[in-house]
């Protein structure tokens, strides 16, 4: 079995590791530098590491002040502020001028676990979305955070990106000539019957449902949809024309984020049956990470029994 | 600042003033009475206090200022306007679709304005970052920005005084316009805020009390605040709301509200009367 390394592991390695080569990097946290993993960063480049107390509606605005005059400010909290009690800020003091701020909301989904409702952000992704201009991503690996870091220090503009608490394996490193491009989905599995649309933490789980499918004599297309917003229209396209069929799936709501977001541009331009798998209109709760997610039906089997649904509703 | 000097910058602030009246009147919206309030900071600034360049206003080296009580674009928009950034004429089109100069400023689209702002408390963060930056990268320009005294109830501008006060930001220099007034009435009764001098002092930073329509202290206030190291400094500005308007000044009604035609003209003669008065001097 592969390694395993959360995506905000991968990504606190990413920034030391890019810090020489982006000099106008700087970073800001809000006192869960251990949490958000820019502890090393902090260590590495103490004269670039800004830690701004409990405090990320201002953490956010001083970011701005800072791309305003020529830095690269990634700020860092968990979702639930960076992108949740931040959002404001956000909008009118980075979005709306257009500042070259990232935004990292760590944390994100249900698989914060233990901490429960409160901490556990399932609308970050819709928030961020609705903000004109706005990069939302969410990559599903420690590979493709890496990956993700870079290709945020080189666009320029007000981008966010979310990344969860869990370990995962690392699948875009066995996907031959595998390339990172913001706004470019990855498919990962090819199959005629169904295509799954995942992002984050699910494309794990939308892998082993094809398994699951496979053995059934179903073939599912996998896509890693990393960048939520500008969404890959061509390649959603593409699988509406080609598997007639679509299945989402996101540790998020079910409202405003991937699912809504394939759903609005199919039926405009290529109306599919189209099932969202996700977090519905509900809170989570306290538990051990996988047990919540279980609780929720944010698993490969559940995963599966959509697209089984998904494939009888076409014509 | 000698007496000439005086002179010639208490007739731009005049006349800085005078457009700001127009703009709201031509527009039949804004906030006038926080306009004629700041006018006389914001003329000292951008007339005696900060290194910019009309004709390069995102030179690196500038001096910053940010608006944070963005609702008095007016009296921005005025001062940019005399000081060259744009052609007086732009103002006609203040808060209309066929131009650029948003009812807050714009620093994507408006020259000489450094960010965008008009969702109160949020400029002074942003002020703390261009500080920061400007600590960073060991350059000497300076960052100012402007407050309202009702804008202060915002906990983030207590959050970014707490950071300016860590990062021991001498080159930052807010000031307050202590006009004493908000939408719903005083700040007394709205929002208690005072004593604004303790609360400051005690997020540790340099404080000082100017009266904010004498130009010569204003000047003398801002020169003080660059000498003081080791933290950023407040300027506790007081100052009359709607001040230089005779029915205007210290009525919170006149917070974001035009003039009708009869008001305007009263105003008018009132702002073209000190204009010519400060001429003949």
């Amino acid at each position: 079995m592969a390694d395993k390394i959360a995506t905000r592991a991968a990504y606190g390695e990413a920034i030391v590791a890019l810090a020489q080569e982006y000099p106008e990097l700087v970073v800001l946290d809000a006192d869960l530098a251990s949490a958000t993993m820019t502890k090393k960063f902090s260590q590495t480049y103490p004269d670039r590491f800004f830690d701004m107390g409990i405090a990320e509606c201002n953490m956010v605005g001083v970011a701005a002040g800072l791309a305003a005059c020529g830095k690269k400010p990634f700020v860092n909290s968990f979702a639930m502020f960076s992108a949740g009690r931040a959002f404001e800020q956000v909008r009118n003091s980075v979005a709306y001028p257009h500042l070259n701020v990232k935004v990292v909301g760590s944390h994100g989904g249900l698989s914060v676990g233990e901490d429960g409702a409160t901490h556990q952000c399932c609308e970050d992704m819709a928030l961020m979305r609705s903000i004109p201009g706005m990069v939302v991503c969410c990559p599903c690996d420690g590979n493709e955070m890496t990956a993700a870091v870079k290709a945020f220090l080189d666009y320029d503009g007000p981008a966010y990106l979310r990344m969860c608490r869990l370990a995962t394996e690392n699948v875009t490193d066995r996907i031959p000539g595998y390339k990172f491009e913001l706004g470019k989905g990855v498919t990962l599995r090819e199959g005629n019957d169904v295509t799954i649309i995942a992002v984050g933490l699910m494309v794990m789980e939308a892998l082993k449902a094809a398994d699951m499918l496979a053995s059934e004599g179903i073939h599912a297309r996998v896509i890693d949809m990393h960048t939520v917003k500008p969404l890959d229209t061509e390649l959603v396209k593409k699988a509406a024309q080609e598997t007639g069929c679509i299945v989402t799936s996101e540790e998020h709501s079910i409202i405003g984020g991937l699912g809504e977001a394939v759903c609005a541009y199919l039926s405009e331009h290529c109306p599919v049956p189209v099932l969202r798998h996700g977090v519905e209109d509900t809170f989570g709760r306290s538990g051990k990470a996988p047990l919540v997610l279980e609780h929720y039906g944010l698993t490969a089997e559940k995963l599966a029994e959509k697209a089984r649904q998904a494939i009888k509703l076409k014509k | 600042m000698d007496m000439k000097e005086q002179k010639v910058l208490a007739l731009t602030a005049a006349k800085a003033r005078s457009l700001a009246m127009d703009e709201v009147y031509t527009a039949g919206a804004g906030h006038i009475g926080g306009s004629l309030s700041i006018t006389d900071v914001l003329t000292t600034l951008y007339f005696r206090i900060m290194k910019v360049d009309p004709k390069n206003p995102k030179d690196p080296d500038r001096d910053r200022f940010v608006l944070s009580k963005g609702h008095t674009t007016p009296a921005l928009y005025a001062v940019l306007a005399l000081r060259g950034f744009f052609p007086e004429e732009e103002l006609k089109l203040f808060r209309s679709i066929k131009g650029h100069l948003s009812g807050h400023p714009d620093m994507v689209h408006v020259p000489g304005v450094d960010m965008s702002t008009g969702s109160l408390g949020q400029g002074i963060s942003a002020a703390v970052g261009m500080a920061l930056a400007g600590k960073v990268d060991k350059k000497d320009y300076r960052v100012y920005a402007a407050l309202g005294d009702g804008e202060i109830e915002e906990g983030q501008v207590w959050e970014a005084a707490m950071a300016a006060a860590k990062y021991h930001l001498d080159n930052l220099c807010a000031v307050v316009d202590v006009n004493g007034l908000q939408i719903d009435g005083s700040t007394a009764d709205v929002m208690p805020s005072e004593p604004l001098d303790q609360k400051f002092a005690a997020f540790n930073w340099n404080v000082i009390k100017v009266d904010g329509h004498d130009l010569a202290a204003i000047a003398a206030a801002f020169e003080a605040a660059a000498a003081h190291k080791g933290q950023p400094t407040v300027i506790l500005a007081k100052t009359t709301k709607g001040k230089g308007v005779s029915f205007m000044e210290n009525d919170a009604g006149w917070h974001g509200k035009a003039p009708n035609e009869e008001q305007y003209a009263k105003a008018h003669e009132e702002l073209a009367a000190r204009i010519a008065e400060l001429e003949v001097e």
